[in-house]
């Protein structure tokens, strides 16, 4: 028996389903998916990383900012849970974070530094191939349960479904094109938060939200919005204007 | 092979690569050889490079000067994979151009005269900032493998690594390892681009070079400028002009 009330999981996919019907946003989609699966599993924060062609993971969405410093940590250190999970493909689960420095050394203090007891990672899948991971944080102990798991796994499916649905698929056209397309995507997303960060003199985290609330005001694509704001500043008057 | 390994794999190959009397000097010559052995690591008959801007084509090169004058084709045609690829910041991957004619009449039975069957392209980007793409032609039909196009990703890394150093960082003009690259670096590097980008009032990927020829000065990694330029504690400012060449000011 999971602990997640049924009704609002029923929610959460439609919720997701309703999203990938229409052109959407890879990186609000990925957002939305991450916040969704913190709140399913009474989770503190989330984080989703993709892998590029390299095998090194990016960062692709993180619910919390002060999360975004441990993800980097993970990614950089190339120990942790996710790094765990992308490469054998399989779950953690419940680790408590307190235990855990014989097996992660470095990342596990880092995690309790910055007030998590617990964590999880889920494997994004692609058939055999391991995409990406999505990571879950609590300050409380572990507590997901074996259905609880099945729900967090099939979210991560879809985020998965996601990725690899956001541009129109031409016949033929490999992972790696819809992949590489999905990391842009974000880069774009970093460098248009570091202009408004500069032209409004605010933090990144402000920033993103400037250009999150934006997009949505003018119903506009996240990942547009961020192209425009990069290449051309003028035509968001707006946005990019020093006296916002 | 994990992306430190497979880096400096390919910077070996380039390495490598034997010059030619028909290479240019300097960076150029380096690109010419990034792209033979791009085609010899991807099993291709040949490769060229396109680098453009919002205005148009800057040059073409190529690995041999027949692929240079193949891939100046589609500037002629207006057309093909390359442009696509520049214009859409993703790889075009045409394992058989003859099921391309629609699209690209003018390309396809161009290409199709000097005995290319299948071309693959790969942007050269950073996030919103593109300067062209890297193009590997096959004479024979079929797709790249996993392992190839893999190789095709990381030579146009390379290749875009190089080009942003080009005004920078003259005589030492090649990405010597996994750190000179762009990516991998994390988020604050591209947040760190984009407010380069508004206080030099400079383009995107000028602001990236920029942020590689401070590190190379000051002989500090990449990150550390980026974390510092997020942080503020570095500005960059804008040189006067006539103040020859560029150098940025700490506050």
């Amino acid at each position: 028996m999971t602990t997640i009330p049924t009704e609002r999981i029923a929610e959460v996919f439609v919720e997701v389903a309703d999203t990938l019907i229409d052109e959407f946003d890879i990186i609000e989609f990925l957002q939305m998916v991450a916040s969704r699966v913190t709140e399913l599993s009474a989770s503190t924060a989330a984080g989703l990383l993709l892998a590029d062609h390299r095998g090194h993971l990016n960062l692709m969405a993180v619910t919390t900012p002060e999360l975004e410093q441990v993800e980097l940590f993970q990614v950089q250190a190339a120990e942790g849970p996710c790094q765990d999970c992308f490469t054998t493909g399989e779950p953690v689960v419940n680790a408590d974070l307190g235990r855990a420095a014989a097996r992660w050394p470095r990342f596990a203090p880092m995690a309790v530094g910055y007030g998590f007891q617990s964590v999880h990672a889920f494997p994004l899948r692609l058939r055999r191939e391991v995409i990406g991971a999505l990571n879950l944080f609590s300050q409380e102990p572990g507590q997901l349960l074996p259905g609880d798991v099945k729900v967090v796994q099939a979210l991560a499916d879809v985020a998965t479904i996601g990725l690899l649905q956001e541009r129109a698929v031409r016949r033929g056209t490999q992972l790696a094109e819809q992949l590489q397309s999905a990391l842009s995507s974000r880069i774009v997303v970093e460098q248009a938060k570091g202009v408004l960060s500069q032209v409004h003199g605010v933090s990144t985290e402000v920033a993103f939200e400037l250009m999150r609330t934006w997009a949505r005001t003018h119903r506009r694509r996240l990942s547009d919005v961020a192209q425009a704001v990069v290449t051309d500043p003028g035509s968001l008057a707006d946005l990019t204007r020093r006296d916002l | 092979m994990v992306s430190h390994a497979l880096v400096s794999h390919v910077l070996e190959l380039i390495a490598d690569e034997r010059p030619s009397q028909d290479d240019a000097p300097q960076a150029l010559g380096r690109l010419q050889r990034l792209c033979r052995a791009g085609a010899t690591a991807m099993s291709a008959s040949g490769a060229g490079l396109s680098v453009m801007s919002d205005t148009g084509l800057r040059f073409v090169l190529g690995s041999s000067p027949a692929y240079a004058e193949i891939e100046e084709l589609q500037f002629t045609l207006g057309e093909g994979p390359c442009l696509t690829a520049y214009t859409d910041g993703v790889p075009v991957l045409l394992s058989d151009l003859s099921g391309e004619s629609e699209r690209w009449p003018g390309y396809v039975s161009a290409t199709r005269d000097h005995g290319i069957l299948a071309a693959f392209a790969f942007p050269l980007r950073v996030g919103g900032a593109r300067l062209g793409a890297l193009d590997v032609y096959r004479d024979r039909v079929g797709p790249l493998n996993d392992d190839a196009l893999t190789l095709g990703l990381v030579f146009a890394e390379v290749a875009m690594s190089t080009l942003l150093d080009m005004d920078h960082r003259r005589g030492l003009l090649e990405p010597s390892s996994f750190d000179d690259l762009v990516a991998g670096a994390g988020a604050e590097l591209y947040q760190a681009q984009g407010m380069v980008m508004v206080q030099l009032g400079v383009s995107l990927s000028e602001a990236m070079s920029r942020l590689r020829a401070y590190a190379f000065a000051h002989e500090i990694r990449l990150s550390e400028v980026a974390a510092d330029v997020v942080a503020r504690r570095i500005t960059f400012q804008a040189e006067d002009p006539g103040a020859g060449p560029a150098r940025e000011e700490e506050e």
